[in-house]
């Protein structure tokens, strides 16, 4: 018994002060993690880097190898360039809108006033919501024929302004009331724009709340002696020392936006004549409907190193921003 | 404030919080009416009309409870709500399991490259389920868990865990590190630190992520729409779509009462979390 004991001991002794040593506990703790996700996202984006340059077809997963062709046939095939071109319309047209909305809306939330709590419930209902319900609600809003957005524009008379000004524009000409929001391709845009800008705008809020509570009072008051108000003190105080914050906010809404596979698949399906696919909605149609595979493979990993560039470089420019 | 800037504050914040909530608002109004009254250009969309289009000004009158009834009765809607739960609650277990140890680490133990393994650990969320899901579901498949929940709760953790991650790693980090080396001195073990502690103090973050990564699981919906065919198996954000839409035919009261139900619940969550969730997000971002 207590030869036993001397000798588990220094095992165990030694076992513990492994435990206390950083170099051995970091890498322990941070294992479980890394490995499941090699598991579960790393094997699988190999495999699908793998099939990006095969003919692999319908339900299996391997095929011929065909190099760079099915890239190649991607790049030159008019519906890939239009849901290039549409992602990137969406990502930036709509975080353009969500940054000047939550950049108001966050200065005047950040005040003291009655029914406050109300207020906040409201904004963050669209960021709540699962994103795939509150789309089909959308699809209700803009239907063809019960639309209530056409309803109320007829009764305030303002919907033969709104055609009006959508040919005016240049954006949709040819128009007529009622508007036909998810059938018309320009229309479809802008519908899926406002939709995914909507869907943001409270997350961003919430952010850039966040960066307006930590800006130190002491700078509040000096802004104030050396007289410092309005657009000046937004320009040179508020803006810059929000910069940081507002850079992490712009980068979740472009991910989110950019990734969204829901939205432009409950509203349109990608229609009408495909002229609103996005590159997550073209690659399933191709990978799956289809049943490219191989092509499916490769319109995905368009997306992929254009969001990785994105990410580092905003995260860089969030954390030098911060210093200075 | 003056009397002045509580009346811009209200001019500004108004407009935009009815924005933000109508289509919530539109969609309580749309799940009590008749299918006479919805089907009908004529009739007010904003309230209850009688079948000739005229309004009362008892309009409750002239709703219905028919079409929640019939989402509760007569489709599968509890068994997704209750489905939508299991997942998410086992992926938000597995989860903390693995991401806390690893946030912990990235923030405390790790050093100079905690930081940069910690925006590549980040880098992992950004790859689009598109891209995974084929492979994905050969695996899911093999498993043999196809067309079962457990699908779910085995892939939903490669989006949550990354996230996840990136925030605790963030709360951890503005833990005043005296706290942990008072309890070092003491004689305590790293480990035993942590459990009493760290997590303590540190809860607060935990349970934001807890929400977040819950509310990430029910907005999924690739993987639960390809990975499921059952009805009895699905989660809320595939069935809703795949049952309440046949076709060209749309129940659309259901729908709005379908969307409706777990969003007031979950807005009222985020409101109570908000500050938690802002202090985690900008702390994982800097420091």
């Amino acid at each position: 018994m207590e030869a036993q004991a001397a000798r588990w001991t220094p095992t165990r002794r030694r076992w513990r002060h492994a435990l206390e040593s950083r170099r051995v506990l970091a890498p322990l703790l941070i294992a479980p993690a890394v490995v499941f996700m090699v598991l579960v996202v790393g094997v699988p984006l190999v495999w699908a880097i793998y099939l990006s340059f095969t003919d692999a077809v319908g339900g299996s997963l391997s095929g011929h190898w065909v190099g760079f062709d099915n890239f190649t046939n991607a790049w030159h095939d008019d519906n890939f360039r239009r849901a290039l071109r549409n992602t990137l319309i969406f990502t930036l047209a709509s975080q353009a809108i969500v940054v000047v909305g939550a950049a108001i809306l966050s200065n005047f939330l950040v005040r003291d006033f009655r029914g406050k709590w109300i207020i906040r419930f409201l904004v963050v209902l669209p960021w709540a919501a699962p994103v795939v319900l509150s789309t089909i609600i959308w699809l209700w809003l803009l239907d063809s024929l019960y639309s209530v957005v056409n309803w109320t524009l007829a009764e305030l008379h303002l919907d033969h302004a709104l055609v009006w000004l959508l040919g005016a524009v240049h954006l949709e000409e040819g128009a007529q009331v009622p508007l036909q929001w998810l059938g018309r391709p320009n229309l479809a845009l802008i519908a899926i724009t406002v939709v995914h800008a909507w869907r943001i705008l409270p997350f961003a809020v919430v952010i850039f709340i966040a960066g307006r509570s930590s800006i130190p009072t002491e700078v509040e008051d000096a802004s104030r002696i050396d007289g410092a108000t309005g657009f000046k003190k937004l320009w040179y105080v508020d803006l810059p020392l929000q910069l940081p914050i507002a850079l992490v906010a712009v980068l979740f809404g472009i991910v989110f936006t950019a990734v969204d596979f829901a939205v432009v698949y409950i509203l349109t399906h990608g229609g009408p004549f495909n002229s609103t696919q996005v590159l997550p909605t073209w690659a399933y149609a191709v990978g799956i409907d289809s049943g490219s595979l191989g092509e499916g493979a490769a319109i995905s990993l368009f997306l992929f190193p254009l969001l990785v560039l994105v990410t580092v470089g905003m995260l860089f420019f969030a954390r030098r921003a911060q210093v200075s | 404030m003056t009397r002045r800037q509580t009346i811009v504050t209200y001019l500004v914040v108004v407009p935009f919080a009815i924005f933000l909530a109508f289509p919530f608002f539109f969609a309580l109004i749309t799940m009590f009416k008749t299918n006479l009254d919805l089907a009908n250009v004529e009739h007010v969309p904003y309230t209850y009309n009688d079948l000739a289009g005229n309004l009362h000004w008892d309009f409750w009158n002239y709703a219905t409870f028919e079409h929640v009834r019939f989402l509760f009765e007569e489709t599968n809607y509890p068994t997704w709500l209750l489905n939508t739960v299991i997942v998410g609650g086992a992926v938000v277990v597995i989860t903390l399991l693995l991401a806390m140890p690893a946030g912990y680490a990235l923030a405390r133990l790790a050093g100079g490259w905690g930081q940069g393994a910690g925006v590549g650990i980040f880098l992992v969320y950004l790859v689009p389920p598109t891209l995974l899901f084929l492979p994905l579901s050969r695996l899911v498949s093999q498993l043999g868990l196809k067309d079962s929940l457990w699908a779910l709760i085995l892939v939903y953790p490669s989006f949550t865990v990354p996230f996840a991650t990136w925030l605790l790693m963030g709360f951890f980090k503005t833990i005043p590190q005296e706290l942990e080396e008072a309890a070092l001195m003491d004689g305590a073990s790293r480990l035993k630190a942590l459990r009493l502690i760290v997590l303590p103090v540190s809860l607060p973050g935990i349970l934001t992520v807890v929400i977040f990564a819950f509310s990430l699981c029910v907005n999924e919906f690739i993987y639960a729409f390809t990975f499921i065919s059952s009805s009895e198996q699905r989660t809320i954000s595939a069935g809703i779509p795949n049952d309440l839409i046949r076709g060209d035919v749309f129940f659309w009261q259901s729908l709005m009462a379908a969307t409706l139900i777990p969003a007031i619940p979950l807005a009222l969550l985020y409101n109570a979390f908000l500050d938690r969730f802002i202090k985690g997000f900008t702390g994982g971002a800097f420091r």
